[in-house]
């Protein structure tokens, strides 16, 4: 090999390196497996409630859940990782993530006050695959990838029939969830 | 990706602002090539803690995919020369050890990239 030609490579080893060690923690795909399962769960008794006032409450509750599981997976991943959650790669994640979130509360509030409950779907499909798409364009490749499914999934909602919405969010947040996070636990460490 | 990218440019960029010229055409042969670098896991370990705080001695085996044993004696051979700083401490009672790079070690691999892009270089214009 001539020099300049091995001079590449090793640059293109370092760069390597640094890309696979720089995305090294943060999500967990076993948090991502546990809360596509509760989702489902809740797809299923947010059908079956008689009022949308009330299947909204099925979704938020879950949606506590899924936060919850987040944060305790993510930490205990971070922790047998021994590195911090809140420096580096998991910090540049949250932040990112969390303003599209934000949004997304509000206008699940306009949307309550403006009494379209049923149209929620896509406007939480949309917003939350915004923030994995920002959040994970700091971590491996396939979680900006799970976020622009979500994106893809909520713009097809928006033109649907609300009474569809059910039926995406469990495509969504329980489907997506499901199969990226088995993705992200089998390749890239639990 | 864009964030290691960038640190990856960065570190280039804030050294060929310090002028790139100490390694010129001349010397592609590389005979002051920094041997201790150069050598494979030893440029991983270093390329690694580039762009994390600190890892620990089980992130970086897992990173690199390497031995236990390999992964001590390359990390030793960088403490020793103080390219990186190693902290031993306990997570419980489970024994913890934390690699970070030193200042001195960052300063080495910016050289090193240096040395490869002027080996690129010179081919280029030979």
């Amino acid at each position: 090999m001539a020099l300049d030609d091995r001079a590449r490579d090793n640059i293109r080893f370092i760069r390597e390196t640094m890309e696979r060690a720089g995305s090294f923690t943060a999500v967990s795909g076993w948090g991502g497996v546990a809360m596509g399962i509760t989702a489902l769960g809740a797809a299923m008794i947010a059908s079956r409630q008689e009022s949308t006032l009330a299947w909204l409450v099925t979704w938020l509750a879950e949606a506590a859940v899924a936060i919850g599981i987040a944060l305790w997976t993510t930490y205990s991943k971070a922790r047998s990782a021994g590195t911090a959650l809140f420096t580096g790669p998991g910090r540049r994640f949250v932040y990112s993530f969390a303003p599209p979130l934000f949004v997304g509360v509000l206008l699940t509030i306009l949307l309550v006050r403006i009494s379209s409950i049923a149209e929620v779907a896509g406007v939480w499909l949309l917003l939350y695959g915004t923030a994995v798409v920002t959040g994970g364009a700091f971590s491996i490749r396939v979680v900006p990838l799970m976020g622009l499914c979500f994106m893809v999934l909520g713009a097809v909602a928006l033109f649907c029939p609300s009474s569809w919405g059910n039926g995406f969010l469990a495509a969504g947040f329980g489907g997506l969830h499901l199969v990226f996070g088995g993705v992200i636990a089998g390749k890239y460490g639990g | 990706m864009a964030a290691k990218s960038s640190a990856f440019r960065a570190a280039r960029e804030e050294k060929s602002k310090q002028g790139t010229a100490a390694v010129g055409p001349a010397t592609a042969a590389a005979p002051n090539l920094d041997r201790l670098i150069h050598e494979r896991t030893r440029l991983a370990i270093v390329s690694a803690l580039a762009v994390n705080a600190t890892l620990t001695f089980n992130e970086l085996k897992q990173l690199l995919r390497v031995t236990d044993g390999n992964l001590s004696v390359h990390a030793r051979k960088l403490e020793d020369s103080g390219y990186i700083a190693c902290t031993k401490s306990f997570d419980g009672r489970v024994p913890k050890t934390e690699y970070r790079l030193t200042a001195n070690g960052r300063r080495s691999l910016e050289k090193y990239l240096d040395h490869m892009e002027a080996l690129i270089q010179a081919t280029r214009e030979g």
